[in-house]
């Protein structure tokens, strides 16, 4: 059933999850999004430019965050406006993987054009990776 | 060298045009675990009441980085890509971009701002399709670390 506006209220958690993203991911990101910049992929390149490491996209970490904003709405197209800054970078590591996890809470409701802007809260190993992180969805 | 402030303002002549497929689209939401079936299944799309397969929310962002490459790749501009880190992005869609579209896109260089020892570059790209209906605009913002910090 997708959300009725009405039966809504600000400060409500509408979706969370964990996504897990390990070197293979960010590969098939690159590929799939051509953004070939070595320090997603290379880890000699990534400390030579003084990172900790290889990094994820930035945008690989926006994309993966919306996705419990379309499954919630039921209709990924309903995403009209989604922006975010980036805060700070999320090393992944090798072997293994590093873990984002997605808090969903609608911020304002808006009754004439039917629409919620839901804010989202994104960390890796417990510090804020995405900043003002916010989706606005038009309902039926 | 920093960031040539002479481009703020400047706007590029249409692109272009991209070319969205299906096999594109499914791999772009394999790749961020977008799961919805609207972005792998065309049945499911139709059922949304669109013509084919829709991108998730950020695919956008692919359309628009080969238009930014025209500034980024412009070595008067003066962006060194080694030194760049993503500052901000926006996608403001009108409608979501789906498989057989074929999407131009009017790069925008807003803003060249310093501050800090950062260059900030504010582009937009303006995305329609190829008979002008308005798609997406995608704003992005890059900081570009000067040669001394």
């Amino acid at each position: 059933m997708a959300p009725v506006l009405e039966d809504l209220a600000v400060g409500q958690e509408v979706g969370r999850r964990e996504v897990a993203v390990d070197r293979a991911r960010l590969v098939r990101y690159a590929g799939a999004s051509g953004d070939f910049n070595p320090i997603h992929w290379n880890e000699r390149f990534a400390t030579e430019v003084g990172l900790p490491g290889v990094i994820a996209h930035g945008m690989w970490t926006m994309g993966a965050a919306v996705g419990v904003v379309a499954d919630w709405v039921g209709d990924p197209g309903a995403v009209v406006d989604y922006q975010t800054r980036f805060a700070r970078p999320v090393p992944v590591p090798d072997p293994g993987a590093a873990t984002v996890e997605v808090v969903a809470v609608i911020g304002a409701l808006d009754a004439d054009s039917r629409t919620a802007r839901v804010d989202l809260t994104v960390t890796a190993a417990g510090a804020r990776v995405l900043a003002k992180c916010q989706a606005l969805v038009r309902l039926g | 060298m920093a960031v040539n402030p002479e481009y703020a303002g400047r706007e590029y002549p249409p692109n272009e045009a991209f070319e969205v497929g299906r096999e594109h689209l499914r791999a772009f939401a394999e790749a961020v675990g977008a799961t919805h079936p609207a972005h792998t299944d065309v049945d499911a799309a139709r059922a949304l009441g669109y013509p084919d397969v829709i991108a998730p929310p950020t695919f956008a962002v692919v359309v628009a980085q080969r238009a930014e490459a025209q500034l980024i790749e412009d070595p008067q501009a003066g962006i060194d890509f080694s030194r760049v880190v993503h500052a901000d992005e926006r996608f403001i869609h009108h409608r979501p971009i789906h498989a057989g579209d074929r999407l131009v896109t009017v790069l925008h260089v807003d803003a060249v701002t310093e501050r800090a020892g950062l260059s900030m570059v504010t582009t937009r790209a303006v995305i329609s399709a190829e008979g002008g209906e308005p798609v997406a605009a995608v704003t992005s913002t890059l900081a570009v670390r000067g040669e001394d910090s």
